[in-house]
């Protein structure tokens, strides 16, 4: 992988752990093991792919946006 | 339609109550017109003969990311399908492959959902004929330089969050006179002719070569097209700040007069003609 897509991808990932911090205590982990399960789920993914990555990059970006909101409280 | 759909569902919950076998009976009883117009032409179809054509398209699952976008061809009989290519997808996702996934709703160039790349030109599916003259392949592919959401289904967030920008409603202070509605002259409403059926179907933006290199920035003919719409409208308040908005080097300036956008238009519309007239109004 690039280093500026690996950049991105732990990037958002701070990202996405940051705004654990943001949720109510009690359902902070189930956020933070979501967030964690979403990267893991693709992490056989080859460095080489770069458009599988970029796509990734986005999806996770959009679902940041949508599960950011103030409005969800809660993740399974 | 209310008709149609009650009818389907009953056959529905028939078929799921009496035996669970009948359910795919039942499902395909839920599809669209192809069924009845099957059986209409199939005494006329054992008379002609087949008019086979062949489909390629593109196909991209987002579930399997890692797997590359790939043509896939399909071959449909023409007699037994509507003229349009938006009926031969709906024919080939009723019958051949229900995986495969594309926009669609009017099907009379009304909404503007199927916008898609059809042999090479950006067009609405329902109001594109399938191609008779030749015997060769269709190719169908999502609109050019978009994200691909998945098969022909391209991401427009940008596109819808950039119609936004332009403020694509009437700004008004001042109350109508006789504390109605607001007037205009018939003069004023014909300038609108042309502009107001514009239905956003992303056509023309996405057949702009300046738009795929900087559609970050430039916004691009439909919505240029849309912002001239409210800047000629003699009920809009707000026209100084609308022009103050695009005056910048990337907003307007950066259409070329490249006129793909209304070469390809599958409205009829011009919208390099009303690029023009702002930029007319701009520099006067």
């Amino acid at each position: 992988m690039s280093s500026f897509l690996r950049k991105e991808v732990t990037h958002l990932y701070r990202q996405c752990l940051r705004e654990c911090r943001k949720k109510p205590a009690a359902t902070q982990s189930h956020f933070r093991t979501f967030a964690r399960n979403e990267f893991e789920k693709y992490k056989d993914v080859r460095g080489r792919d770069i458009q599988t990555i970029e796509h990734l990059l986005r999806k996770g970006r959009r679902q940041l946006e949508i599960y950011s909101s103030p409005s969800v409280k809660d993740i399974l | 339609m209310a008709a149609l759909r009650s009818s389907s569902a009953a056959a529905r919950v028939l078929a799921a109550s009496s035996r669970p076998a009948l359910r795919l009976q039942g499902a395909s009883i839920r599809g669209f017109a192809q069924l009845a117009d099957g059986a209409q032409h199939s005494t006329t179809a054992a008379e002609q003969p087949a008019k086979m054509k062949t489909f390629q398209i593109y196909r991209w699952n987002p579930d399997t990311p890692t797997e590359k976008p790939k043509m896939e061809s399909y071959t449909i009989d023409l007699n037994k399908t509507g003229p349009m290519v938006l009926d031969a997808l709906i024919r080939i996702k009723n019958e051949i492959d229900p995986t495969l996934t594309f926009r669609r709703s009017c099907r009379e160039g009304i909404c503007g959902s199927c916008a898609m790349n059809i042999n090479g030109t950006n067009t609405l599916a329902c109001l594109c004929r399938i191609p008779t003259d030749d015997n060769a392949d269709t190719k169908i592919y999502p609109l050019p330089h978009t994200y691909v959401v998945k098969d022909l289904v391209p991401d427009l967030t940008l596109f819808y969050k950039q119609y936004k920008s332009i403020k694509p409603y009437l700004q008004r202070d001042t109350p109508a006179p006789d504390g109605k509605e607001y007037r205009q002259t018939k003069a004023d409403r014909k300038k609108l002719d042309g502009l107001y059926e514009c239905i956003l179907c992303a056509c023309c933006s996405t057949s702009c070569p300046s738009y795929w290199w900087n559609s970050e920035e430039y916004l691009g003919p439909a919505i240029l097209l849309q912002s001239y719409r409210w800047l000629i409208d003699s009920r809009d308040e707000r026209k100084a700040e609308r022009m103050d908005a695009l005056n910048n080097s990337m907003s307007l300036y950066r259409c070329h007069t490249i006129l793909n956008c209304t070469r390809t238009c599958p409205k009829g519309l011009n919208p390099g003609l009303a690029i023009a007239n702002i930029k007319k109004e701009m520099a006067f």
